[in-house]
């Protein structure tokens, strides 16, 4: 019974994990070298890499920076009533219970051309919806609650006397905040940045919803392997495919490492 | 450093912390703030440090004025009760870090830390993380870590309280030799009353965020300002009706008046001990316990229940026995007014002049 169980739980982890992981490495390879690399080689696969690339870049710097911010602040600030901290803190969750597409379309809805204020924005030469800005707003949208959520914890635990220690040895805010509090939420920090830049990578919903997927032009690695797909490309979707799934692969042992250094 | 408070008032949401709070403490003075817990001490303390902005009253050192200074100009050394180390720096990171902060130049620095390493009996532990270190270590980091860029005024909150009872003993005394040999100022929260009576010069006994009395430990004992600070300091046993007793017949005078006696008040023993057998109550003895240096002994006056101490060199009493009970002064009190009267029959009725 119990060896019937536990093979029935390898079965259900290869077809869902491991062979579509094996059939995409396979499927990259149909064609030979030539073919993964004509399909990564592609013009509006290389900008759709970049793109990815870019937006990970912009959404992880913006995330850190803020996250830790707003996790300190709910956290820490007095001058914040305790009533509107909870409501903060559970507005912070929206995005993990609201699907990414809803999330995308509420920036449409919001900044798209046809809206007073996006149309404003068009005018002034900085579009958002269909162009970078909408695409990373509704990235940033959607991971914003990682970092928070992975340092408010930490930031109660060790509590506050050691920064109030800190402030009555002469330290400001600055200086507590990097000597003090950092070495306390660092590994936390890196912990979210690796669970952000995984979600990035693999975002399409939203992205797909803000960005209209014009090649060349907004054109993701996740929305291109999509559109490969509709177009019976499949190789080259292999092949950005597998670009992806390594770069996941990478993540996850790093995050495995940052776990580690978290706990000690 | 002269430090000196007026009409401090801090409220938390309804709860009212502390309340009108005025006392002024002498340069070099160690004082103890002694109450219950929840009695707004901390909060004082926080006040002074200016991690707590008072809602009114000054806060004055030297005479000047610092509640709008922040706690980082104030120059205090404060002490927390679970010392809050950094636990990420070594024991000489955690002391240097006032220094650095300071922009102390390097090798000042280094000899500072040697220094304190060395007051505090550390040596050999610089290069520890605080999680490495025991309880009393731990303390002494806190406290090396206070010192080391010479504030005025060290604060200490419930600095004991964290450490097992045979090694807070010893820390305390050494604290008290510490804090005589620098010469600082020096404030110390605590709820223990032998602590703020070993250590302290002054203490102030603080209950419901208000100073009941402020003095030094044998003022504060020998005449208690208000019923409080009579029940709160030392044991004692609460009579209603004291005019029972013999020698404090006088009580009756004033109605609604009730007594504290404490065991030390109370001698107890056969016939044969006192010499004034006209002042002893009859009594019998209830329990008897052996605590350690002497024997709690319960007597029964009546109706009246007392406590008592009897030393280990006199013959054992045993429960049940018959016994004279002398009740040498109680402290008394009633709604408007307190005081202590001595036992009337204790002057010889009948002096023999030779």
């Amino acid at each position: 019974m119990k060896a019937l169980w536990i093979t029935l739980t390898f079965i259900v982890f290869a077809l869902l994990l491991g062979i579509p992981v094996v059939r995409i490495a396979g499927g990259a390879w149909d064609d030979g070298w030539s073919g993964f690399a004509a399909g990564l080689s592609r013009p509006e696969a290389v900008h759709a890499l970049m793109m990815t690339g870019l937006i990970v870049v912009i959404v992880t710097a913006v995330n850190a920076l803020f996250g830790v911010m707003l996790a300190l602040y709910l956290v820490r600030a007095k001058w914040l009533g305790t009533q509107l901290k909870r409501i903060m803190n559970s507005i912070v969750d929206l995005p993990f219970a609201v699907s990414p597409v809803i999330g995308g379309l509420m920036i449409v809805l919001l900044l798209g051309p046809d809206t007073a204020l996006g149309s404003l924005l068009n005018k002034a030469g900085v579009p958002i919806v269909y162009a970078l800005p909408g695409m990373v707003i509704a990235t940033l949208f959607v991971t914003f609650p990682l970092i928070v959520r992975e340092v408010m914890p930490v930031l109660q635990e060790i509590g506050d006397q050691q920064e109030e220690a800190a402030h009555l040895l002469g330290a400001y805010a600055w200086t507590t905040f990097w000597r003090v509090t950092w070495p306390s939420i660092r590994w936390s920090v890196v912990y979210g940045v690796v669970l952000t830049v995984a979600r990035t990578l693999g975002e399409f919903g939203a992205v797909l919803v803000v960005s209209g997927n014009i090649i060349n032009k907004t054109q993701t690695a996740t929305t291109l392997v999509y559109e490969d797909v509709e177009n019976f490309n499949l190789t080259a979707a292999n092949a950005v495919a597998l670009v992806l799934a390594a770069c996941s692969i990478g993540l996850l042992l790093f995050m495995e490492w940052a776990k580690s250094r978290k706990a000690s | 450093m002269h430090v000196e408070v007026r009409g401090l008032n801090k409220k938390f949401g309804d709860f009212q912390a502390v309340r009108d709070v005025e006392f002024a403490i002498g340069k070099g003075q160690l004082i103890g703030l002694l109450g219950p817990s929840g009695g707004g001490k901390t909060s004082i303390l926080r006040m002074l440090a200016g991690l707590e902005k008072p809602d009114s009253g000054d806060i004055l050192f030297h005479g000047r004025r610092v509640n709008d200074l922040p706690p980082q100009e104030r120059g205090i050394g404060f002490v927390f009760q679970n010392y809050a180390l950094f636990k990420h720096m070594t024991v000489a990171d955690n002391i240097a870090f006032g220094l650095q902060v300071k922009k102390w130049p390097k090798p000042k620095i280094k000899e500072r830390i040697a220094e304190l390493v060395e007051l505090t009996g550390l040596a050999g532990f610089e290069k520890r993380f605080p999680h490495q270190l025991s309880g009393g270590q731990r303390q002494r980091v806190a406290f090396a870590r206070a010192l080391a860029p010479e504030p005025q005024l060290l604060l200490l909150d419930e600095p004991f309280a964290a450490i097992d009872a045979k090694i807070r003993h010893e820390l305390r005394s050494w604290l008290r030799e510490m804090i005589d040999r620098l010469g600082i100022t020096s404030i110390f929260v605590t709820h223990d009353q032998d602590e703020a009576i070993e250590v302290a010069d002054e203490i102030m006994i603080i209950s419901k965020g208000k100073v009941e009395q402020k003095g030094t430990p044998w003022e504060i004992y020998k005449n208690p300002q208000t019923p409080f600070v009579a029940s709160f300091i030392g044991e004692s046993t609460v009579i209603e009706d004291i005019a029972s007793l013999k020698g404090f017949e006088a009580a009756a005078s004033w109605p609604g008046t009730k007594g504290l006696i404490r065991p030390e008040y109370i001698e107890v023993g056969k016939e044969n001990e006192f010499i004034l057998l006209s002042a002893t109550e009859a009594g019998r003895v209830s329990h008897v316990h052996f605590r350690g240096s002497e024997w709690l002994v319960e007597v029964q006056v009546g109706e009246i229940k007392l406590v008592t101490y009897r030393s280990l060199e006199k013959k054992v009493l045993q429960p049940g026995e018959e016994v004279r009970v002398l009740v040498h002064r109680a402290y008394l009190f009633n709604d408007n007014d307190n005081w202590v009267m001595e036992n009337k029959l204790k002057e010889d009725p009948l002096p023999v002049h030779i």
